[in-house]
């Protein structure tokens, strides 16, 4: 019996190979593995685990054949590494799914990723950097009927968690179904227009049984919401609304207000010259499966922050933003503008100017009429772009990019940030509004056709707090040293030095080295030393790190 | 004892089989993207003649800007001695999508640009982080790959593109 299997297995073994010759079976995938070993630096409050190494390692395979597509990931914690949530652990299938596909149906089985128009309704995602992934475990269909026309539907529950090498599911169950019409395709005459017009619509759905003796909560809770795109030339305009039912959740306090959230994008933009403008109203718009959870777990829809992404280390790790679900109102604007090459501003090659500017505010939460006790649990009245003058955030941003030579260029940043540390928290040691400024020196120089190197200075200047004392942690001097040799190596040193805290014991240096070796779709990467918290770049890739102090080695293959 | 020969029989037969073979390259696999007016595009027909430079970027990836942006200056003479055409996949979600055809234009990129907000191209090609740079000859096989970029990569492409269109 065991070799009539073997058999079967070596006969089908071949014959798979057979097919790849003839017709399109295709095999893509990756492989992550990052290993660390820490060591204990209460300095910095990093820990040494018991077990004292840690490591992650995930293998997608996505296999497509004529109309047939499965795809799966493997994924394993022995223990996890630091900074992922703290439950995962063991080894198995963390993702898996099969599917068909033609040219007007797509339909899909098992764990789904799906995005209805901007999110704000329904977005599942995989964020591996972040050990986030809330992927619907179900069914999806994608009809195309009609050039144009997309409509899409959706079921399931969704991933909460990976447990001793299993999938754990949230609790309740998403429906969702969007469609979207492209007005030029659908339109006899329209298609060759120069204004283009994309409407779309959502309705998205959660059940979950009511598990309070106190409170009759509403088991079904809807989000619907619609939107448009307009184009014409050089002009974009979009925006999208959605409503979402009575939804008591632990992030709201258990009250019965509807919420909302409004997203309007603007963009003008022609050969050297880029700008947009942003706007966004959210209000208890926070909506998860499972109306308990808190933290990143299980949310059904996605909160666009309205801010740029900063990359310069001490910008981006120490005071960074994320969306408050629970309300803001939020402005952006941004331009980039490239003076042209020969004339004298710009020289040879041009120079690049960018500037931003985003800010957000708590919305205005109208009490008036409302008693806060009465039985209805609505505990105020808001509307979209009902702001109040309690500043969450904002951030005003230049910066100036010359390549003077072949081989040297140069951008100078400027950032000014101020924080509302008491509701967007992210640090322990200050109260209220923290205000920086961040002066950055990039430079780039080639030394020959395969060997180049960057430098970076940053110091990050923190404003005393309202009785004059040193704020959070004080002044920062950053300095980055990259060293690479094309196609293949590389190897950087940074420093961070807190040289401003207001303890002198803790005036401390974080240094750290890294050393990597690319070829081809393979990456190695060998670093030590210690890690403040945050977006991480280094020899041409970012990531999300946590604070540590010892080795890390990480191998990631594309295939 | 004869189900053991008949097995390396077969075992032969399947090995030889499979060492016979041309071995076929990966080819693109297909994903409904849309590009910066809007318009849907299948990533499997992207109806080009001539070599495809797929790049994996971000607006937040400054690694990734720089190899686009030290492309951008020998793009026109790439194209002209190869007819090669470079597609710039953004893998940007909805916080920074806004900024992508600002950033496109505010650097006048002549680059195919293409949305992947919610990483569907990305997880189908294998990439694990940006920048992620494909090259895909006439027939739609990925022939090269390289998930990184250091001043002189861009060199290194250019001579695999150039093995292509000789």
């Amino acid at each position: 019996m065991k070799i009539l299997l073997l058999t079967t297995v070596i006969v089908a073994t071949s014959y798979i190979g057979y097919s790849q010759q003839d017709d399109g079976l295709n095999i893509t995938g990756n492989i992550e593995s990052i290993f660390q070993y820490l060591n204990e630096d209460p300095l910095i409050d990093a820990t040494q685990p018991d077990s004292k190494a840690l490591i992650n390692s995930y293998m997608n395979v996505f296999v497509t054949y004529k109309n047939f597509k499965a795809g799966m990931r493997m994924e394993s914690y022995l223990p996890r590494i630091q900074g992922y949530p703290n439950r995962f652990d063991g080894t198995g299938l963390g993702m898996r799914y099969v599917g068909y596909t033609n040219d007007w149906v797509d339909v899909t089985i098992g764990s789904i990723y799906e995005q209805f128009g901007s999110g704000m309704a329904l977005r599942t995602y995989e964020d591996r950097s972040l050990g986030y992934d809330n992927f619907l475990d179900g069914a999806r269909i994608i009809l195309r009927p009609y050039k144009g026309v997309t409509i899409k539907g959706v079921y399931g529950k969704q991933r909460l968690s990976f447990e001793e090498g299993k999938i754990v599911h949230a609790d309740g169950i998403v429906r969702g179904i969007d469609g979207e019409v492209n007005l030029n395709s659908v339109i006899p005459n329209f298609e060759k227009s120069k204004f283009k017009v994309t409407l779309g619509g959502s309705f998205v759905s959660k059940y979950q049984k009511d598990n309070r003796q106190d409170l009759i909560l509403p088991e079904n809770v809807g989000v619907y919401g619609g939107r448009i795109d307009l184009r014409y030339k050089r002009f974009n305009l979009g925006g999208e609304y959605v409503v979402k039912g009575q939804d008591p959740s632990s992030d709201n306090a258990y009250i019965y207000n509807y919420g909302h959230a409004a997203l309007i994008n603007f963009g003008y933009s022609q050969k050297g010259l880029g700008i947009i403008l942003s706007a966004k109203s959210v209000d208890n718009m926070s909506y998860r499966s499972d109306r308990d959870k808190d933290l990143q777990d299980v949310f059904i829809n996605y909160l666009p922050a309205m801010n740029k992404t900063h990359t310069y280390n001490l910008v981006a790790t120490l005071y960074p933003y994320a969306t408050q679900p629970v309300g803001e109102i939020a402005y952006q604007a941004e331009v980039l503008y490239t003076i042209k090459r020969k004339t004298p501003l710009g020289g040879k090659y041009g120079m690049t100017l960018n500037g931003n500017f985003s800010i957000a505010y708590r919305p205005n939460q109208n009490t008036n009429g409302i008693n806060p006790n009465d039985s209805s649990r609505v505990t105020y009245t808001s509307g979209p772009f009902d702001m109040s003058d309690s500043l969450y955030w904002r951030d005003i941003n230049f910066s100036i990019y010359k390549k003077f030579s072949k081989k040297f260029n140069l951008k100078v940043s400027y950032f000014n940030i101020v924080l509302n540390n008491d509701v967007a928290k992210v640090t322990g040691n200050a109260h209220g509004l923290i205000k920086s400024n961040i002066g950055v020196i990039a430079a780039g120089y080639k030394i020959n056709k395969k060997h180049s190197v960057r430098v970076e200075l940053q110091g990050l200047f923190i404003e005393d707090d309202d009785y004059g004392n040193i704020n959070d942690n004080g002044n920062w001097a950053t300095a980055v040293i990259e060293y690479s040799i094309s196609p293949g190596w590389f190897i950087s040193i940074i420093d961070q030095y807190n040289y401003g805290n207001s303890n002198v014991n803790n005036r401390t240096h974080y240094l750290y080295g890294t050393f990597g070796y690319i070829k081809d779709a393979t990456r190695i990467t060998l670093g030590y030393g210690r890690q403040r918290a945050g977006l991480f770049c280094v020899g041409g890739v970012c990531r999300f790190v946590p604070a540590s102090n010892g080795l890390t080695l990480s191998f990631t293959q594309s295939f | 004892m004869k189900k053991i020969i008949l097995l390396f029989t077969i075992l032969t037969l399947a090995i030889g089989v499979n060492a016979q073979e041309e071995k076929k390259q990966k080819q693109l696999p297909s994903v409904q993207l849309k590009d910066m007016e809007g318009n849907v595009v299948n990533t499997a027909e992207l109806g080009l003649e001539g070599p495809i430079v797929i790049s994996f970027w971000a607006t937040w990836c400054s690694p990734c800007k720089r190899e686009l942006n030290t492309i951008h200056e020998l793009y026109p003479d790439w194209q002209d001695a190869t007819g090669v055409t470079l597609v710039a996949v953004s893998v940007d979600d909805q916080k920074t999508m806004n900024a992508v055809s600002m950033y496109v234009n505010g650097k006048s990129w002549e680059y195919i640009i293409l949305m992947d907000p919610n990483g569907d191209f990305k997880r189908a090609m294998g990439v694990n982080n940006v920048p992620h740079t494909f090259l895909i000859d006439k027939e739609g096989n990925i022939v090269y790959s390289h998930n990184n970029f250091a001043l002189g990569d861009e060199d290194h492409l250019y001579e695999e593109i150039l093995k292509l269109a000789e």
